[in-house]
């Protein structure tokens, strides 16, 4: 017991410390600070996804949506509201979450591909509306205008536009935020209760749980560090796109927890480091890189179910 | 005003023919397999190729048969070798494989065939108006509607009086016991996505000669067909057909009031039903959870 203790130790700080050197040891392998900062914001997306798809067991195909959302809300307000990046955050969040929240009323009562595919459709809702009501959000064009703005602490303010290093680091701060956040719920009587449901819901249900509202909330939840994770991609790109709300890219946060290993806490992110990486690989060699991505998800299906995380802890046992 | 009334809601019966032949198919694979079948946009685009491959040869009426059979034979073989070895596991993973299957049809088409659109020749009569006041009404457009009217009503007599259509109800309802009564279930299961994957097939033809072929025209018709499932009830074959006519018409008629809204609005519609009749219109209790 103490000797799992001590590898899981380990393993959670060799994570922090990859992640705190990134930028000293990704540009030796050929890759870039921002790229490390897409990963971890893409992370924590999936991440988001796998709260509820990995400890949950319900499968939501239309979370981009509230990734989404985030971004716009943070878009919008440094846009219109107020030059803080702070704040932006908070907004990204707040209506992320609180779309979530409303909406899960209506979903929560189904289950298994019927649960999929009444978020999905919900998720295109939003994805119209950011595409249709070009006054506010650009359109198709997408949400321009706006840019992250330094953070001030009074004392003296921290450059996150033109240093890339800074903002990599205001990131990783925010993603420890949400991932303390997540582990801490995850350790709760409550997140208990989330894995117990998933393991068996009739045996929940009897043993007098509330199966639905904690659904809801475990939706609501993930919807919220959705908002989070958008608000941060809409500052990475300081641009919000309506594909970011897109069906198929609800498929690619499901693909990148599924890939990196659903069962486990940091799967996703694993998922998404490969995916993220993967994909801007592909799409500077081939114009048909789609296809590649496409092949990518068929062949996951078909020969690593558990994921990459799933497949190293099964060969080792 | 009554024209334009007339023209939009001729319009949405039309569109809503479309997405009835789309979600019946989808309908059927989702009953029998528990598979949400998100490359069944895919099918009907390799349909609509198919179809514009083989016209020159065997002219259009040849390819309103052909391409949907061909296009099924495909649909077999995929079931056959990528989903056939999901049926036992969690529902997400044919959902994944189905979605990155989408991805791979539209690239390979766009591959195949090229970016820009490809119009299909379809039958000099067929392009005519009716009458002048009744302008927008082609002969296309009709023969359209007909030909879905005669394969909803070829699919539901299948189901109802075949032995294959039986076995697909009965599967749908408790796949264990068909199996126990020693029917077989991956053959029929089969067959289920080969009539689905049809359909799919004979609507890409039909699209193609009213709109012209591109590698996309899939996935704009994909998501009006899962609300048509879900507006007329998951698990009834009716509902889905009452589903898609009712979303094709409510489009319609809104794009003559607020046309900005005309693609919001079914999903207005989804929401009001899941609030009021979350079964659906014609689901039974009990099949949405």
């Amino acid at each position: 017991m103490s000797s799992e203790q001590t590898r899981k130790l380990i393993a959670l700080a060799a994570i922090w410390a990859a992640l705190l050197f990134a930028p000293y040891w990704m540009a030796p392998l050929g890759g870039y600070t921002a790229l490390a900062t897409r990963v971890i914001v893409l992370g924590l997306a999936a991440m988001s996804v796998n709260f509820l798809l990995g400890f949950t067991g319900v499968l939501s195909f239309g979370h981009a949506a509230y990734f989404g959302l985030g971004a716009y809300g943070a878009g919008l307000t440094l846009k219109f509201l107020a030059l803080s990046t702070p704040l932006a955050l908070l907004a990204g969040m707040l209506l992320g979450g609180l779309c979530g929240a409303i909406l899960g009323t209506l979903i929560v009562r189904r289950r298994g591909v019927y649960f999929a595919m009444v978020t999905i459709a919900f998720g295109q809702v939003f994805y119209y509306i950011a595409f249709q009501w070009s006054s506010l959000t650009g359109g198709d064009d997408g949400l321009r205008g706006f840019s992250r703005q330094p953070i001030d602490f009074g004392l003296f303010k921290l450059d996150i536009l033109s240093n890339a290093n800074n903002f990599y680091y205001f990131v990783l701060f925010c993603f420890a935020l949400v991932v303390g956040a997540m582990g801490f719920i995850l350790r709760s009587p409550f997140g208990r209760t989330m894995i117990a449901i998933r393991e068996n819901e009739r045996r929940s249900r009897f043993l007098g749980i509330p199966v639905e509202r904690h659904i809801w909330i475990a939706f609501t939840l993930s919807c919220f560090f959705m908002g989070f994770a958008g608000a941060l991609y809409a500052l990475v790109n300081n641009f919000a796109d309506p594909r970011g709300l897109h069906y198929s890219q609800s498929g690619d946060f499901v693909m990148m927890a599924v890939m990196g290993g659903m069962r486990s806490f940091w799967g996703p992110l694993l998922g998404a480091a490969v995916f993220v990486v993967l994909q801007d690989y592909l799409s500077s060699i081939t114009v048909n890189w789609m296809s590649f991505v496409g092949l990518l998800f068929v062949l996951v299906v078909l020969f690593f179910p558990r994921g990459l995380l799933g497949f190293i802890q099964r060969s080792k046992a | 005003m009554t024209q334009l009334l007339l023209f939009n809601v001729t319009n949405g019966l039309i569109i809503g023919a479309f997405y009835v032949l789309m979600a019946l198919g989808l309908s059927l694979i989702l009953n029998l397999s528990n598979v949400i079948n998100f490359a069944h946009g895919g099918f009907l685009v390799i349909g609509g190729y198919i179809a514009y491959t083989i016209t020159p040869y065997i002219g259009f009426w040849g390819a309103l048969l052909l391409a949907p059979l061909l296009t099924a034979i495909i649909g077999l073989v995929v079931e056959r070798v990528l989903i056939r070895p999901l049926y036992g596991r969690d529902p997400l993973y044919s959902l994944l494989l189905t979605f990155g299957l989408a991805f791979m049809i539209e690239d390979g088409t766009r591959f195949i065939w090229g970016p820009q659109g490809k119009p299909v020749t379809i039958p000099p009569f067929l392009a005519q108006p009716l009458s002048n006041d009744l302008f927008f009404i082609t002969g296309y457009r009709l023969f359209m509607v007909a030909v879905v009217m005669i394969a909803v009503v070829l699919l539901f007599l299948l189901l109802r009086y075949t032995r294959l259509g039986v076995r697909i109800r009965a599967g749908t309802l408790d796949l264990e016991t068909v199996a126990a009564l020693g029917i077989n279930v991956q053959m029929l299961r089969s067959l289920n996505f080969a009539v689905g994957i049809f359909l799919a097939g004979l609507s890409g033809v039909l699209a193609a000669g009213q709109l012209g072929l591109e590698p996309t025209m899939g996935t704009g018709l994909l998501m009006p067909s899962f609300i048509a499932i879900i507006v007329g009830g998951i698990g009834s074959l009716p509902g889905t057909l009452a589903g898609g006519l009712l979303i094709g018409v409510a489009s319609g008629l809104t794009a003559v009031f607020y046309p900005a809204a005309s693609e919001a609005v079914i999903y207005v519609l989804m929401a009001v039903v899941l609030l009021l009749r979350p079964r659906g219109l014609f689901g039974e209790e009990g099949m949405m959870s």
